[in-house]
């Protein structure tokens, strides 16, 4: 095959001859992107979703918090959790669901992701987790020993966090309709007094602050997933940043967003900021910290780490004049120790996230698509 | 990170550039071949810290994007049927096909299995006896060698169930088939240094004779970029035309033995049509006669597949270099990576994509913004 060009281009290109493929439709049928946190999952939630759950409001329907106007512009705010009023309390109020492939993993399992995860998300609001729900739906078939693997995984987890496990649900579904094991938590927590922290309080001039090392969880997942074994130090940061939050508001209490980057990393959790908030945000990227063992995983795997998914990491928008004291009382804590400041908030190209590379050139950080795909080459 | 880090050095990227400002005395319009050159030049900002005298112009090298149409409507086919594991690396499952996309054959029941190396599908054949397990083989000589391999071994094994789709391509011919065209511009061209890691350098001294162009073999990390257009530069200031090697630490001038030996063996050169460009003779690869039994096309009879592609988008004059993707009216508007026109909209390495990524900026000229932190 090494034999010199033995074809000779027949005559010139014809460039009226090349021609393209019509434009997809929307899909309808899901696809694996729509739960990949990127366009596809956003698309479907303010689409569907949305319209879906507010509609009664609109048309006058109430029914308790949630049908009221209130309940469905919290909802329609899109927040980590939301924030409501109930007998005088403000509540942080939160729930997700963990299906997460392999269920055990470097450094955690699917039991602490579900309590940690939804602890984050009440932290992003500046709330402490206070109690949760926990619903398991289990495969038909599984292993009672790996149920209880998880199960004590969640246990620890929560004690660790400081929350409570205070209800449940248990399902069985036939072999072959689930996964093994597939978990949901939701949490509340109590909101302190003086506290706003939303996505669309980024101001310009805000200081933009990443918790520590991004891009561990994702790769410490994918480094035990099945057909894509390979080794690696990497352990999933999962971890409950309640206790991070509480530092950084004894630092001051005029944090302006705060957001967890799980799903579709930093890269989706700042463009969501700058889109809610109608501001731009500037990145240094020498200024992020990515591990050299995730960066070697994402340059071998062609994935771009700052869209890789985060388990104990926030980014903060904080304004100017407390940023050096909550950069210090992060650094402070054990969760926070590599905390950096990795730019600002900007008046200019609001909604929109902007790199300036390690060679001085720029480019546009965009949220992903769907679902991150290895390249071919 | 070893060999990451070092060649991505700002002070001595300072040093490439200033080099290359001050040899610089007049226009030249560079190709980089690699659509992963591309996406390094774009991510990293290297086009926009040049001197404005050099055109860095985007090759055809995506081998997502020139796969045909008609190659992605035989895969969706066969994906579609009953009893059959359809493999493929990630970045085909998004690119369309005539209305619609692996993605979507696997939302409607489809198995389709993202893998990451074709020995995987290998596997999955031997642990699954009672399916039709099918590779997507495409790709530039980068992805040939390890396809070559599977088929061999598939032999080897005697397995009867695997079998491959097949759409490799060649580099030279695409080369010879741009300078040709009468609309080419280049003047010097920055060779894809890992098709050069497996094939060495032997192929290019004729096509850079005939068509008087410096040809360097070019890295993909920002210092290697810097390095293979410095030369390039020096070779058309000098008015030389000479193939050069500016990424050792990866292309021996025999490139990989084993590996041509390899291709040799299970593959034949054939023509090949270019999504977007047309049909380039010799510039493909199937398999030989003797592994014709697992070539895809012919054990699910797809053969007769022919589509008609609609002529919407300008991804052929992207991919031969006559156009900025920003350039096409549908950039960013009708064509975006969500709803893609073409195939250089859809995988990372293609050139519509890498600047829908980084370059769109809402109305904003990102060179006016200013730096965090």
């Amino acid at each position: 095959m090494d034999d010199p060009v033995t074809g000779t281009a027949d005559g010139p290109l014809d460039l009226g001859s090349w021609s393209c493929p019509v434009p997809l439709r929307d899909s309808p049928t899901l696809v694996l992107g729509h739960g990949g946190g990127g366009q596809l999952s956003a698309e479907l939630v303010e689409n569907l979703f949305v319209p879906a759950f507010t509609s009664g409001a609109a048309r006058g329907v109430t029914g308790g918090a949630a049908g009221t106007g209130e309940g469905a512009g919290v909802l329609a705010s899109l927040a980590d959790s939301a924030v409501v009023s109930l007998g005088g309390a403000r509540l942080a109020f939160s729930t997700d669901s963990y299906v997460v492939r392999p269920m055990f993993f470097p450094g955690g399992s699917i039991g602490d992701l579900a309590v940690n995860g939804t602890v984050n998300d009440l932290a992003m609001s500046g709330a402490q987790a206070a109690y949760l729900s926990c619903g398991f739906i289990l495969e038909e078939g599984t292993p009672v020993e790996t149920v209880a693997r998880v199960a004590t995984a969640l246990g620890d987890a929560a004690r660790l966090a400081g929350v409570t496990v205070v209800t449940g649900d248990t399902k069985v579904v036939d072999a072959g309709h689930g996964d093994g094991v597939f978990v949901n938590t939701a949490g509340i927590g109590l909101v302190p007094e003086g506290v706003d922290i939303r996505p669309q309080r980024a101001r310009p001039g805000d200081v933009v602050i990443v918790s520590g090392d991004i891009g561990v969880h994702g790769v410490a997942v994918m480094s035990v997933r099945e057909g894509l074994e390979f080794g690696t130090e990497v352990r999933s940061d999962s971890a409950p940043l309640n206790g991070l939050v509480a530092a950084m508001l004894s630092a001051t209490l005029d944090l302006h967003v705060l957001r967890d980057p799980t799903r579709g990393g930093l890269s989706a959790s700042l463009n969501e900021i700058a889109k809610a908030s109608g501001v731009g945000v500037s990145v240094t990227e020498s200024a992020v910290p990515v591990p050299g063992e995730v960066a070697n995983a994402c340059a071998f795997l062609g994935l771009d780490p700052w869209l890789v998914a985060n388990e104990g990491k926030l980014v903060a928008f904080v304004p100017p004049e407390h940023a050096d004291a909550v950069l210090a009382a992060m650094r402070a804590h054990p969760l926070g120790t590599r905390a950096a400041i990795v730019g600002s908030a900007v008046e200019e190209h609001p909604g929109t996230v902007v790199a300036r590379t390690g060679l001085g050139g720029t480019r546009v950080v965009d949220l992903p698509l769907g679902e991150q795909l290895p390249r071919i080459c | 990170m070893k060999y990451l880090d070092e060649f991505r050095d700002p002070a001595l990227a300072r040093r490439l550039f200033d080099d290359i400002a001050a040899t610089v005395t007049r226009p030249w319009a560079l190709m980089e071949v690699c659509g992963g050159q591309t996406h390094s030049i774009i991510r990293h900002g290297i086009d926009q810290l040049l001197p404005p005298e050099i055109e860095l112009i985007h090759g055809p090298g995506c081998p997502v994007c020139v796969t045909p149409l008609e190659t992605i409507d035989k895969a969706l086919e066969i994906a579609s049927r009953p009893g059959v594991v359809f493999c493929s690396f990630g970045d085909m499952l998004r690119v369309p096909g005539s209305g619609r996309d692996l993605f979507r054959v696997r939302g409607e029941g489809g198995d389709v299995r993202v893998v990451y190396s074709p020995l995987d599908a290998l596997r999955i054949a031997q642990d699954e006896p009672g399916k039709e397990v099918v590779f997507f083989g495409i790709g530039f000589e980068t992805t040939a060698p390890p396809n070559a391999m599977t088929v061999h071994q598939a032999k080897l094994l005697g397995l009867e169930n695997f079998s491959m789709l097949v759409s490799h391509v060649r580099v030279p011919p695409a080369i010879e088939a741009i300078m040709t065209s009468p609309a080419c511009r280049v003047q010097g061209f920055l060779a894809a240094g890992h098709v050069c890691s497996v094939m060495g350098t032997s192929e290019y001294p004729p096509l850079a004779e005939r068509f008087g162009v410096p040809i360097v073999v070019t890295g993909f990390e920002p210092l290697d970029l810097l390095e293979g257009i410095r030369r390039t530069v020096r070779q058309l200031e000098d008015g030389r035309h000479e193939v050069e090697n500016a990424y050792p630490r990866a292309v021996p001038a025999e490139g990989n033995p084993a590996a041509r030996a390899m291709l040799a063996d299970v593959f034949e050169v054939t023509d090949r049509a270019w999504r977007g460009i047309g049909v380039i003779p010799s510039s493909g690869w199937r398999l030989s006669e003797r592994y014709r039994e697992f070539d895809a096309e012919h054990r699910f009879d797809v053969t007769g597949i022919r589509t008609a592609e609609s002529a919407l988008c300008r991804s052929g004059d992207v991919l031969q270099g006559l156009l900025k993707p920003s350039g096409c009216g549908a950039f960013g508007t009708v064509c975006t990576p969500r709803t893609p026109l073409g195939a250089t909209m859809v995988s990372s390495e293609g050139a519509c994509s890498a600047y829908y990524l980084y370059r769109r900026t809402g109305g904003a000229r990102v060179e006016e913004v200013r730096s965090g932190g």
